[in-house]
């Protein structure tokens, strides 16, 4: 069967029509070749009679419609995956990048990955201390978890996602309270996707792994700012596939840094746009939430294998705007979301989490006696209330003046202070254990009077609260 | 069969030719793999395909074929307890096949072909039934009797028929119709799922559904047939209310529909409902759930299907005289399939893209829910267990109820948009969650000025019945304080507490301790889950009952802050984690602050 066409009928944006072809199937795999003999990816998106519409992974750029080469390559995208893959740099399609060999690949396997049956996940409860207070004490992160950080052009994402790679460790569990805590030693990787990022940026997460020599348990898949945008909608699955491998099948825990999901999102739209679809809300295709569910639901735990898939997706929302279509999808698919704020970033607090909004869903599971400590809980509800109350009694002041405030107003708004200004902020390379942020935790307690204390039960009271005259 | 060639593939949507014979929404087998698929239209010679199951690979020339049947759910003894995709797969017999991952082009029925019932008959040879009525049943689990009946649109007389035990597929006897013809009695029945099941006449909702959900039984309840939504924002807690709701609520039989939401979220319950007890039976939760999980990895068509599937179900339980309650978590997801598949269709879109008969399928769809008297006689002497909460059922007309409580994603919060506000058209309970509420903390973060229940009169003789003559004067007296606030709260909020009278500062307080003594509810803690009625009501009477004394100790001299501190609070606070057994809890209370409030207060009035 005749699998090279020259017969290209229409180019628009990423999209090319070829017509006059046969036994095309929807989704397989087309290598274009250029007049110019340059050669690009992409792959069927739709197949109507003898007509396919293909979208051009590298764009369409010094295409015609006569000279252009079009093979069909009878196989979906994949990726070719082995143990060798640590440590390398691929580009967005998986190709190395780092001028190092081919991998010689354990198999080839589908992009696209397949669902994983509901009946057969485990789920997440294993605490993942990252050494960073404000998740930890009050967002914490589990094994298997999908937790992205929403943020904003400017605010350090960056440098808090790569303070977590570089600290996240799992506690052993135990019954004997002196046992927990401990650091487990197991096989961990990391899996890097950059989408539409700076090469700067990149970079930085790079010396950040080669630093702290974690470079060689990480993959890196990299499209960056001025790579072809179209590319970028294979990237994250490119990573995820990696991840899966490395996590079922060489049983290691994977963290997997998805960054920025937000480009990619707009080459998503560029591709949609194209094709004339009706736009649902800002331009974005209406099936945005289920394309990027295939994604983030990739994250998770498997009864019976030893590794795991822990995402960290990282998003720029467009002016700062949490209903956007790019956050708001992704929160509606994710198990929380760590949202930075740029208030407490001009006020130089870093890491700048916005507590109150952001939230952690799977926290109970990962969080106290024999997994932390038994009044994680019940301190980390007290924390919000308090941070929450002192909040408005901050507002309060603004309007009617501090002399205004009650006593214990006064005795929150300081402590909003406080909490924002001990808690909240740290160093980049400051790692705090489990252990150290719920002390301060109580440190901070002692500034509210005690009968305020009331998600808390007694007896943590008695037995955490530190002594004031002393 | 008819075999038909594929001309078109587009992602979910494959077009097709030569199926000419087949009917609009038969299922079909496609590819070489046989993936399912339905037909959802047809022009000329071609039909067009809503695909259950991922495309890729599928090309021009590709087999299509036809099975001449409807999309339908199999219905019968094994449903109770297991998992299910969107077209009715059972999620852990295809684990079995094909391990961890969901497979192409792999099926398995949707109840055990090897499974034996134990069936015990309640008609002898020569009986005249009817469809709906019952010929036997199989007691399924301790606290289901699955009641086995006659198909609808089949009756005559009982030709033969035996207990013992059957697979599902073994007739346990057979029916000889009026035409002469003989039919199987079967414990399985088949029904395609997007036509209703019939029954006898549409009833008057008068009996509450009874969550254990505060806010929700006392201030906006939902009724045995009602329908509900709750919109929301994402993390604001819809699906927690609803796991809530599926947990403790009074309904014999619970469906729950993952419909495009998380997998985590379904192992959530696979893992914890087995562990839970059911409080009305002591059995475990799952052995009176049924999960319909396609999650929103899930392919999109299948979970377009989902909530056919689901509500199919639970009308087979109706139909036995069961209580249902319905859950679809989260009918945007729904609604974003059918559009979806719409925008493939090429159809001409509507609001946001979706298409025009959003409305109409969104309305047909809880119009499904409802107290029915179902076909079928009375429910016969012997199927209907001593433990049976419908046992004072047997020997009347026999009823069934399906609740539907729908969960809506509307994009950025934002309650204009077309799937809450066509929602909103059909329920007549409105769940409104709040972002600002949930990142306080304030759980379930249902707003309370918002939203509504239309049920409060219909719920009444029952509350006055079961509860007590002052429950809804009472619930109304805090509704009237909770508004007060809002109100009040806007001027302290500009001059200060402090500029407000005193009683208008005790009515502020009063009206905190109704928020965070009454409503703020902790899913996550045993002993604040569930809530019976009768101590919602004895909550609410604490409440005002500190109310009225702190008025009076005010009215006699006592300073509202001595008030506002007296120690009774603390018992107040704590007052929702105690003991269900524990009533004589509040009269102490009661009597602490009558002695602490005016006695006190009279006392230091005195000493001024
Ligand atoms: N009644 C409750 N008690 C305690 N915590 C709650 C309660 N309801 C909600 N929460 C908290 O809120 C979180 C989010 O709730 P939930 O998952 O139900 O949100 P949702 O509205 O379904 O969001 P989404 O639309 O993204 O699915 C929970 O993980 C939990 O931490
Ligand atoms: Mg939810």
């Amino acid at each position: 069967m005749k699998r090279e066409y020259m017969t290209t009928r229409d180019i628009v944006g990423p999209l090319m029509l070829v017509e006059n072809v046969s036994g095309v199937t929807y989704g397989e795999l087309v290598e274009l070749e250029f007049p110019d003999g340059r050669r690009s990816l992409g792959n069927v998106l739709e197949v109507n009679e003898d007509v396919a519409l293909v979208q051009a992974f590298q764009g369409t750029q010094g295409s015609n419609p006569s000279q252009t080469k079009v093979r069909f390559l009878g196989r979906g995208l994949t990726l070719g995956v082995s143990r060798d893959m640590l440590g390398r740099v691929f580009d967005g399609l998986g190709r190395p990048r780092d001028g190092g060999p081919e991998i010689l690949p354990d198999k080839d396997v589908s992009i696209y990955g397949s669902p994983i049956n509901p009946t057969a996940r485990d789920f997440p409860d294993d605490f993942i201390q990252t050494g960073v207070s404000s998740i930890d004490g009050l967002n914490p992160l589990v094994r298997g978890q999908k937790l992205p950080i929403f943020s904003a052009s400017g605010l350090p994402h960056n440098q808090l996602a790569a303070q977590i790679a570089r600290q996240a460790a799992v506690l052993a569990r135990s019954d004997d309270p002196q046992k927990v805590g401990e650091k487990l030693e197991g096989e961990f990787a990391v899996v890097f996707a950059a989408m539409g990022i700076t090469f700067e940026d990149a970079d930085f997460f790079m010396s950040e792994l080669r630093n702290t020599a974690a470079i060689e348990r990480s993959v890196l898949f990299l499209n960056l700012a001025d790579d072809p945008a179209v590319e970028r909608i294979a990237t994250p699955r490119m990573a995820l596939t990696a991840a899966e491998y490395l996590a079922y099948e060489c049983d290691m825990h994977v963290l997997v840094i998805l960054t920025d999901m937000t480009y990619y999102c707009e080459a998503l739209r560029e591709v949609s746009a194209a094709r004339k679809e009706v736009p649902g809300r800002r331009g974005f295709p209406g099936y945005l939430y289920t394309d990027l569910a295939t994604i983030y639901e990739r994250a998770g735990r498997i009864k019976g294998r030893k590794g795991s898939i822990t995402q960290i997706p990282i998003l720029t929302m467009p002016e700062d705007d949490k209903t956007h279509p790019i956050p708001d999808l992704t929160g509606y698919i994710t198990e929380g979301q760590i949202i930075l704020d740029r208030n407490l970033h001009r006020r130089g607090i870093y890491p700048p989490v916005a507590v109150l909004p952001s939230l952690s869903r799977l926290k109970q599971k990962g969080i106290g006696p024999g997994k932390t400590r038994e009044d994680h809980a019940d301190l980390s509800n007290q924390l919000f209330g308090a941070y929450a109350r002192g909040i408005q009694a901050k507002e309060l002041a603004v309007i009617l003046g501090e002399a205004a405030l009650s006593d214990d107003d006064k005795a929150f708004s300081r402590f909003a202070d406080a909490f924002e200004g001990e808690f909240i902020r740290q160093a980049e390379h400051e790692e705090r254990s489990v252990e150290e942020t719920l002390t301060l935790g109580w440190k901070l307690m002692t500034l509210l009077p005690r009968t305020e204390l009331k998600r808390i039960k007694d007896d943590f009271v008695e037995r955490y609260l530190p002594d004031m005259e002393g | 069969m008819e075999q038909g060639r594929i001309v078109k593939v587009a992602g979910p949507l494959v077009v097709a030719e030569g199926l000419a014979l087949s009917r609009m929404y038969d299922l079909v087998r496609v590819g070489a793999e046989g993936l399912m698929g339905e037909i959802i239209e047809m022009r000329g010679t071609r039909c067009s395909i809503q695909v259950y199951e991922e495309t890729e690979g599928l090309g021009p020339g590709d087999p299509v074929e036809s099975t001449g049947a409807p999309l339908s759910v199999e219905l019968g003894p094994g449903l109770l307890g297991s998992v299910y995709d969107g077209v009715q797969r059972p999620l852990d017999a295809l684990e079995a096949l094909t391990g961890a991952f969901l497979a192409r082009g792999v099926t398995a029925p949707g109840l055990s072909r090897e499974a034996k019932w134990a069936f015990d008959a309640t008609v002898t040879v020569g009986d005249r039934v009817e469809a709906g009525d019952v010929v036997g049943i199989v007691q399924e689990n301790k606290v289901i009797t699955h009641r086995i009946m006659v198909p609808p649109n089949v009756s005559g007389t009982v030709q033969d028929i035996a207990s013992g035990t059957y697979t599902v597929e073994q007739p346990v006897g057979h029916i000889l119709t009026e035409d002469g013809s003989l039919e199987d009695l079967l414990l399985m029945q088949k029904w395609p799922v997007r036509v209703p099941r019939p029954y006898r006449g549409k009833l008057s909702v008068d009996e509450p559904l009874v969550t254990g959900t505060r806010v929700i039984d006392t201030f906006f309840p939902l009724m045995k047939g009602g329908v509900s939504c709750i919109p929301g924002p994402f993390g604001a807690g819809k699906t927690v209310t609803q796991h809530q709701i599926a947990k403790w609520s009074n309904a014999e039989v619970v469906i729950f529909i993952g419909c495009g939401e998380r997998g985590n979220e379904m192992t959530d319950v696979l893992m914890e409902f087995p562990e839970l007890v059911d409080p009305y039976s002591g059995e475990p939760l799952l052995k009176r759930t049924v999960l319909v999980a396609n999650t929103s990895n899930m392919p999109v068509a299948a979970r377009e299907a989902s909530v056919y599937t689901g509500i199919t179900m639970a009308e087979y339980f109706r139909d036995m005289g069961y209580n249902v309650v319905l859950q679809a978590d989260s009918t945007s997801r729904w609604a974003e399939a059918m559009r979806e598949i719409s925008g493939r269709l090429e159809e001409m879109p509507g609001d946001e893209g979706y298409p025009a008969y959003l409305g109409t399928k969104l309305a047909a769809f809880y119009e499904r829910a409802g107290k029915v008297a179902t076909l079928g006689g009375p429910l016969p002497e012997g199927t209907v267990s001593g433990e049976d909460a419908s046992a004072d059922k047997a020997g009347s007309e026999r009823i069934g109820s399906v609740s539907v409580v729908g969960s809506v994603s509307p994009p950025g919060g934002d309650l204009s948009e077309p799937v809450v506000q066509n929602t909103l058209r059909v329920v007549k309970v409105f769940w409104a969650l709040q972002d600002t509420l949930a990142f306080q903390r304030h759980f379930p973060a249902i707003d309370w000025l918002t939203s509504y229940s239309l049920y409060l009169d219909k719920v009444k003789p029952y509350w006055v019945e079961n509860v007590g003559t002052e429950f809804r004067p009472r619930r109304d007296h805090c509704m009237e304080i909770l508004q007060r606030e809002s109100e009040l709260a806007e001027i302290a909020r500009l001059v200060g507490v402090d500029a407000l009278s005193p009683e208008e500062q005790i009515l502020m307080e009063t009206a905190k301790s109704i928020r965070e003594d009454f409503m703020q509810q902790n899913a996550f803690r045993d002993d604040d889950q569930f809530t019976s009625l009768a101590k919602q009501d004895r909550l609410l009477k604490m409440i005002l009952l500190f109310h009225e004394k702190a008025l009076e100790a005010h009215a006699q001299g006592a300073p509202l802050k001595r008030i506002f501190t007296a120690p009774v609070r603390e018992r107040i606070t704590r007052a929702k984690y105690s003991e269900e057994d524990q009533m004589s809890v509040f009269d102490e209370i009661g009597s602490d602050i009558e002695t602490q409030l005016v006695g006190e207060g009279l006392k230091v009035g005195d000493a001024r």
